[in-house]
């Protein structure tokens, strides 16, 4: 039997709780800063642009800039939900592509049955998401259905639905999407273009479907589902969560919204050109990590992935506003993602430790005076990290309770 | 005695939040056996590991020769002689045995390529060694699981050890492999090798070792020379408490049959030319605990899985309170009232990245919904009905899964299925890696459910659960049902006849018993 050391005298012990408790108070503030990161980011971003140059932080500029960041935010929302499943969708660009060729194609006139038609607006944006989501639930099935990774999955979605938008558009950019008011036609141009109180309906797009999906990973099961499905598949599957249905639905999901993006687009250039949105998922990818999802699923917000979305919109915009050269731009915006990265593992190893801490110090019953250890709010990194300041006690403590029943 | 090769002094581990070590000393001695005995989460593997490298301990010394090292590595420590042998295999199943074999210290030749030719005839020789012989160039992944366990084992024995270590080296050994595998360490001790052996089959360790370590809970409890002692005092060492107070005591009264299984033929997920379950019936009647007890590859975990709706079955029936289950998902089994705990919390039990009571909430989701959306009041209120029910110790719901023990977080598993509502709960290996305290808990839990009119079927492969937990016993054995025992009418020697399979029993049904993969000693236990 190992010697149980005596507990140390009444003082030395209250002194090594204050030091533990002190140290809890720098790993909180800390995982704080962590959690905050992306907004710190950006909090940065804006400060130094705005010192920088008179132009940046102006209403207009402001503006313009969250417009381009609603097209990327858009597609980086339906990302958001493929990587917490654990999984990841390079397909969004082409299929952003796409759905503008599609849109430009309706505007021109079908041909049905000999008779050349002119659908509506609505239609014609209704018929270009159906598009991105049945491409979206290609990519589902193949996933499901078929067990290809979603990295090779969607990676051949990403050819395929290119090359259709190529082939319908036979290579040509569609001109002009302004519609025809003979023919009913006309008012595409609303996504892209309009205001509503001076701002444009895309952030309004973008900010509807934050909420939505908000609402929806929070309050639905289906939320719940995903974050367990992301975080361990197995587990999730044996407790009854439908886990195939859920990994289908994100990638439709994700193909809406893309196909929403390139609606967008397309809108605000009145044209639609089949290479449009080339790279466009590596953007949405980088938003969503940045804001501090894990790839490996089962980790990240709509909040977040909003900040991220926001932090590479004002890099690329602030570094144009400043006259950045454009390789530059690629390099620094390189370089942001992975610091993200960086300081990403960094939190997960300092929640683990808090964790670790806050067990250790609860393993030992009823050997800590209760006053020491606030049991009302508790998280992890708030109890002291015992492993470091109270080693001797913790061990020492329980082996004295495992021997009561033996004796 | 002679001076100790290994010696460890007052070694502790945390684990997140559970103290897997509370200041072990240990010492490996040249030419001597030592056998460590122990529960399951008594926390033999993880000193193994800390003496073989793999881990680092929380607080404590290990010398060898009497220097202190400190083992930043595996391979570190393989370099001062001490080698381990896994418990979980640790091959490329992709690569062929001889590559396996030397993988990392491979021979080299003069120009720098791998000696294929000297790399073969030393496998060759270390196979025909133990007996096995196989050519040298077949891929590990082609082996049954027997003969991969004698590869991992001539790897260690290539590496020239001066202590070694065997975590469970015959788990998936037949008999005739063990005799082989005993000859061969008397051989090594006679060199002066130090063994240090680890294995469930408790007769099996006490046969071949010279020293007795038993820890419990983290702790050394107790050493003694193998000649001094027998398996009873064993059994009560490790225990270390009358089994009374572990087992609860019930009354059954038994209500209508809940599940019922005929002639059910599962084949094995992982080898489909294999079948796991061959023609398997038995009834579980609500208010009734019936436990499987089997060895490894017995079927246990198929058969649970088979049921659970994890895995297909090829033939046979399995009705629920009377009615067919046919291809239903898992998802629907649990809405209908079957649901499984399983072996693997990790893997299958938790979700790590949610909370204590999402994790809880996790598989009766739906009965939360209120108009499309989850109520979050009926969610909490129920998460904090149920951690009091299971009696899970955890500072809030919120609390990340990870900062439990291993038992609180298995009565996370446990409070997850009961928040469904089950009519069977199937438990697979439940007292797994749980200290002595949970344990308890967990069979109370078990028993309180059944009281309630749950029909609980489980599984066990420690003998001290299997004579005392469950009204009815069943003992598995390659797919089937070699043994029916009531409770208290057996004895451990009964246990270990019929799932070895060697001896009959007359509690057995007709028919001449399998034969299956354990060494069994009868007559060394009192």
């Amino acid at each position: 039997m190992s010697t149980a050391t005596t507990p140390p005298p009444t003082t030395e012990r209250r002194e090594a709780a204050a030091s533990a408790a002190a140290q809890a108070n720098r790993l909180r503030l800390l995982n704080v800063a962590f959690e905050a990161r992306a907004f710190i980011a950006l909090a940065v971003l804006v400060i130094v642009f705005t010192l920088l140059s008179d132009t940046f932080l102006t209403v207009t500029n402001v503006i313009t800039m969250t417009k381009h960041v609603a097209i990327n935010g858009i597609l980086a929302l339906g990302m958001l939900l493929v990587i917490l499943k654990g999984g990841i969708d390079l397909s969004v660009g082409s299929i952003v592509g796409l759905s503008g060729v599609v849109a430009g194609e309706l505007l021109g006139g079908v041909t049905l049955f000999g008779v050349i038609a002119y659908p509506p607006v609505w239609v014609v944006i209704l018929v270009a998401i159906a598009v991105g989501t049945l491409v979206g639930a290609v990519n589902g099935i193949l996933v499901t259905r078929f067990n290809v990774a979603p990295f090779i999955a969607t990676l051949g979605m990403l050819y395929v639905a290119r090359g259709a938008a190529l082939l319908i558009s036979d290579g040509e950019t569609y001109p002009n999407l302004g519609g025809d008011p003979e023919l009913g036609n006309t008012g595409f141009d609303f996504l892209g273009g309009d205001k509503f109180l001076g701002i444009p309906v895309s952030i309004y797009l973008l900010a509807i479907l934050a909420v939505v999906f908000t609402v929806l990973i929070r309050k639905a099961p289906f939320g719940r589902w995903l974050y367990a499905t992301g975080g361990n598949e197995r587990a999730a599957e044996l407790s009854g969560v439908p886990v195939k249905r859920v990994k289908a639905r994100v990638y439709m999901i994700s193909g809406a919204c893309a196909a929403l993006s390139g609606l967008i687009i397309a809108s605000e250039l009145t044209s639609a050109a089949p290479q449009a949105g080339e790279t466009f998922e590596l953007n949405a990818i980088a938003a969503v990590v940045i804001g501090g999802a894990a790839l490996s699923g089962g980790r990240g917000t709509v909040r977040g992935t909003l900040v991220g979305a926001f932090v590479i919109g004002f890099l690329a915009d602030g570094l144009v506003n400043l006259g950045v050269s454009t390789f530059w731009q690629i390099l620094i915006k390189g370089a942001v993602i992975v610091l993200a990265v960086m300081l990403d593992q960094g939190q997960q190893r300092f929640q683990k430790r808090g964790a670790a801490a806050a067990a250790a110090a609860q393993t030992p019953p009823a050997q800590t005076p209760p006053a020491q250890t606030p049991p009302a709010q508790t998280p992890p990194a708030q109890t002291p990290p015992a492993r470091t300041t109270q080693a001797p006690t913790g061990p020492a403590g329980t082996d004295e309770s495992a021997k009561a029943p033996a004796s | 005695m002679t001076t100790p090769i290994l010696t460890a002094e007052a070694i502790t581990k945390v684990f997140g939040g559970t103290h897997a070590l509370k200041g072990v000393d240990f010492a490996a001695r040249p030419g001597r056996v030592t056998a460590l005995f122990g529960e399951n989460g008594a926390g033999k593997s993880t000193l193994m590991k800390i003496l073989a490298g793999i881990e680092t301990p929380t607080t404590g010394h290990i010398a060898v020769d009497g220097e202190p090292v400190v083992f930043t590595s595996a391979r570190a420590a393989a370099d001062t002689g001490i080698v381990i042998i896994h418990q979980e295999l640790s091959l490329c199943a992709n690569l062929s045995i001889e590559d396996n074999l030397f993988l990392g210290r491979e021979r080299i030749t003069a120009a720098g390529a791998v000696d294929r030719k000297a790399e073969r005839g030393a496998a060759a020789a270390i196979l025909r060694r133990l007996e096995e012989e196989i050519d040298p160039r077949t891929l590990v992944g082609e082996l049954r699981l027997g003969q991969q366990q004698l590869v991992e084992i001539a790897r260690a024995l290539l590496q020239d050890a001066r202590v070694l270590i065997m975590d469970e080296p015959t788990s998936a050994l037949s008999e005739p492999e063990v005799e082989v595998l005993f000859r061969m360490i008397r051989e090594l001790t006679a060199d002066g090798v130090a063994v240090v052996y680890i294995s469930h089959h408790l007769d099996e360790a006490l046969e071949i070792a010279d020293d007795v370590v038993v820890l419990r809970d983290g702790s050394l409890v107790a050493t003694a020379e193998a000649d001094d002692v027998d398996l009873g005092w064993i059994v009560r060492q490790m225990v270390g408490r009358d089994s009374d107070s572990l087992f609860p005591d019930r009354n059954t009264e038994l209500g209508d049959e809940l599940l019922s299984i005929t002639d059910l033929v599962v084949p094995d997920p992982a080898n489909n030319d294999r079948l796991a379950i061959d023609g398997l019936t038995l009834r579980v009647r609500a208010g009734e605990i019936v436990g499987l007890y089997g060895l490894m590859g017995a079927g246990r975990t198929e058969l649970l899985e088979a049921l659970a709706g994890r895995i297909p079955i090829q033939s046979g029936e399995v009705r629920l309170a009377g009615e067919l289950l046919r291809r239903e998902s898992i998802r629907d089994r649990i809405a209908r009232g079957l649901m499984l705990v399983p072996e693997d919390r990790q893997r299958d039990g938790l979700v790590q990245t949610m909370t204590v009571g999402e994790n809880l909430s996790l598989a009766g989701l739906l009965t939360f919904v209120k108009r499309l959306f989850l109520s979050k009041s009926d969610e909490d209120t129920a998460v904090a009905r149920t951690i009091k029910d299971v009696t899970v110790k955890t500072s809030s719901p919120k609390s990340p899964i990870g900062a439990l023990s291993g038992g609180n977080q298995q009565k996370v598993v446990i409070g997850k299925a009961l928040l469904t509502d089950p009519r069977v709960l199937l438990l697979d290996e439940p007292s797994r890696g749980v200290d002595v305290g949970a344990k308890a808990d967990v069979f109370a839990l078990m028993a309180e459910q059944a009281q309630r009119g749950l029909a609980v079927l489980f599984t066990t492969s420690e003998a001290e659960e299997a004579l005392h937990i469950p009204d009815r016993l069943l003992v598995l054995a390659r797919g089937r049902i070699v043994g029916e025992f009531r409770r208290g009418a057996l004895t451990r020697e009964d246990l270990m006849s019929a799932s070895g399979g060697s001896v009959p029993h007359t509690g057995a049904p007709a028919g001449s018993p399998v034969k299956t993969g354990s060494s069994v000693k009868t007559g060394d236990a009192s």
